[in-house]
């Protein structure tokens, strides 16, 4: 039997993931590089170290010894201004990449054909059934396995539109400049520690979709995967179920 | 069978720990290669020109109310300048302190602590944001800067204004200096401040005198001024770079 190969991703969809692939990773590492120079995060407008701290990583009282270490930070010795000028340069290319991926993707129908999921597809049933499969790492085959399965497509639509832009949020309102020219962002989020917190954690839940991410990719078969995002071809698993 | 699967995940894990070491060499010398250093830096300019955009000239940065004030307001960088200068003024409680306003200006002056407190003054109660990450809010009393430059009378030709400060942060650096443009020099609230809280300015905070330019980040607040400085350019200014910090690669433009 020949086997069933679909063309997956288009050209856009493949270049612009791998341009935020390496953004994501550059401002992740030189992010845990700016937040050693103060391990420590609050809540509301002010906290500094005489303040309570909501989340402390890290000694103190240790100077030398880093909340994260040194494989995990960009660059990898201690160096704010270094990291500063490494997650501003690529938060540029992010917010210019993630236009352009959210205004072609509007355009050419990838949103609303391969993301948005179907009103059948919302079905607690549905639902319950594909948590099940992930549990049992049974992936989908034939037919279905033509189109992201309904977790994945929350997965992708969460990332997209929710943690991303909270990313965007939290980052422009740490700045003092964005904070005079539209203070309400800042007051949506609580004040200016609160989002330097919440910048962290949503980090920190965007480091849990990429383990799940490659994860998925490794137990759903790494070739394939990966060539469908290099070449757009995706060999469709033979129907299991039969 | 077993030793074979965990043969292959260890080599797994060693070919991706490797495979990452060596991105991690790669970045470390990207870091430290000029041309990529001139590509990353090239954000600040992109940053600066888009903040200008949205503040305009007028935007203020936000103020607080008494029961906002941070119950401890930090110091870092230098607590204590032990340059024989500053331990000198700091003897007679600063009656020998002078701030000496010149360069492109068509009235050089020279201020006492008692004739810039004889000035109209503006409080305001602000958050100090520092680039390490913690912010704390503070009262402050001062001199409005452009008051200041407005009585020297600012040449056309100038662009940029420059502080001398008393302190040696670091052993051999030299000491602290900062600048801004005319645009956050003759901001509302940028001050040459000289009470914090109601209180004169502790040692710790920038005694007798420091800057206050609340849309950047804290170490553009040089503290403890001796001299002020209009100048066209910065590039033949120390490191050329417009700042202590900004020699050390820092942003000159902090509003991020």
């Amino acid at each position: 039997m020949q086997p069933n190969v679909i063309y997956r991703h288009s050209v856009v969809t493949r270049v612009l993931h791998w341009l935020n692939a390496v953004c994501v990773l550059v401002v992740l590492m030189s992010g845990l590089q700016i937040f050693n120079a103060h391990p420590r995060l609050y809540w509301g407008e002010y906290g500094a170290n005489t303040d309570t701290a909501f989340i402390q990583i890290g000694s103190q009282h240790a100077p030398g010894e880093k909340a994260f270490a040194p494989w995990a930070t960009l660059p990898s010795w201690q160096d704010l201004a270094d990291g500063r000028r490494w997650h501003f340069f690529f938060a540029w290319v992010l917010v210019f990449n993630s236009a352009l991926y959210l205004l072609v993707s509007c355009a050419n129908g990838h949103v609303r054909r391969d993301l948005l999921p179907g009103r059948a597809e919302l079905s607690p049933r549905r639902l319950m059934r594909e948590l099940w499969d992930h549990l049992r790492l049974k992936f989908s085959s034939g037919e279905t396995a033509r189109h992201y399965n309904t977790l994945q497509k929350l997965a992708y639509l969460a990332v997209i539109f929710l943690l991303a832009p909270m990313m965007l949020i939290t980052g422009l309102t740490m700045s003092p400049g964005i904070d005079a020219a539209a203070p309400w962002l800042l007051d949506l989020l609580g004040g200016r520690q609160s989002a330097r917190t919440l910048h962290f954690l949503t980090a920190m839940l965007i480091v849990l979709f990429i383990i799940v991410h490659l994860a998925m990719v490794l137990l759903a078969g790494p070739l394939n995967e990966l060539r469908s995002m290099i070449t757009g071809r995706f060999v469709v698993p033979p129907d299991s179920s039969k | 069978m077993t030793s074979r699967i965990l043969t292959r995940r260890q080599m797994l894990l060693r070919g991706s720990a490797a495979l990452g070491g060596l991105l991690l060499a790669g970045c470390d010398r990207l870091t430290n290669a000029p041309s990529f250093r001139r590509m990353l830096e090239s954000a600040e300019a992109l940053t600066y020109r888009s903040q200008r955009l949205l503040l305009g000239s007028g935007a203020l940065a936000r103020e607080f109310r008494e029961s906002d004030l941070s119950p401890v307001f930090r110091s870092n960088g230098t607590s204590f300048p032990d340059t024989d200068l500053y331990l000198r003024l700091l003897d007679n409680r600063f009656a020998d302190w002078r701030l000496a306003v010149g360069g492109l200006v068509a009235k050089p002056l020279s201020w006492s602590l008692a004739a810039l407190r004889a000035m109209p003054s503006r409080t305001q109660i602000t958050r100090h944001d520092c680039v390490e990450g913690w912010s704390a809010i503070g009262k402050w009393t001062g001199v409005p800067l452009s008051a200041v430059l407005r009585l020297s009378q600012v040449m056309p030709q100038a662009r940029y204004v420059v502080f001398y400060c008393a302190d040696s942060f670091g052993s051999d650096a030299g000491t602290y200096y900062e600048s801004v443009d005319l645009l956050d020099a003759f901001h509302p609230q940028t001050l040459l401040a000289y009470e914090l809280n109601g209180k004169p300015l502790p040692v710790q905070n920038g005694a007798p005198l420091r800057l206050r330019v609340e849309r950047q980040l804290g170490y553009k607040h040089a503290k403890y001024i001796v001299g002020i400085d209009v100048v066209a350019g910065l590039g033949n200014i120390r490191g050329g770079k417009g700042g202590f910090w900004e020699d050390q690669g820092y942003e000159w433009y902090a509003g991020i």
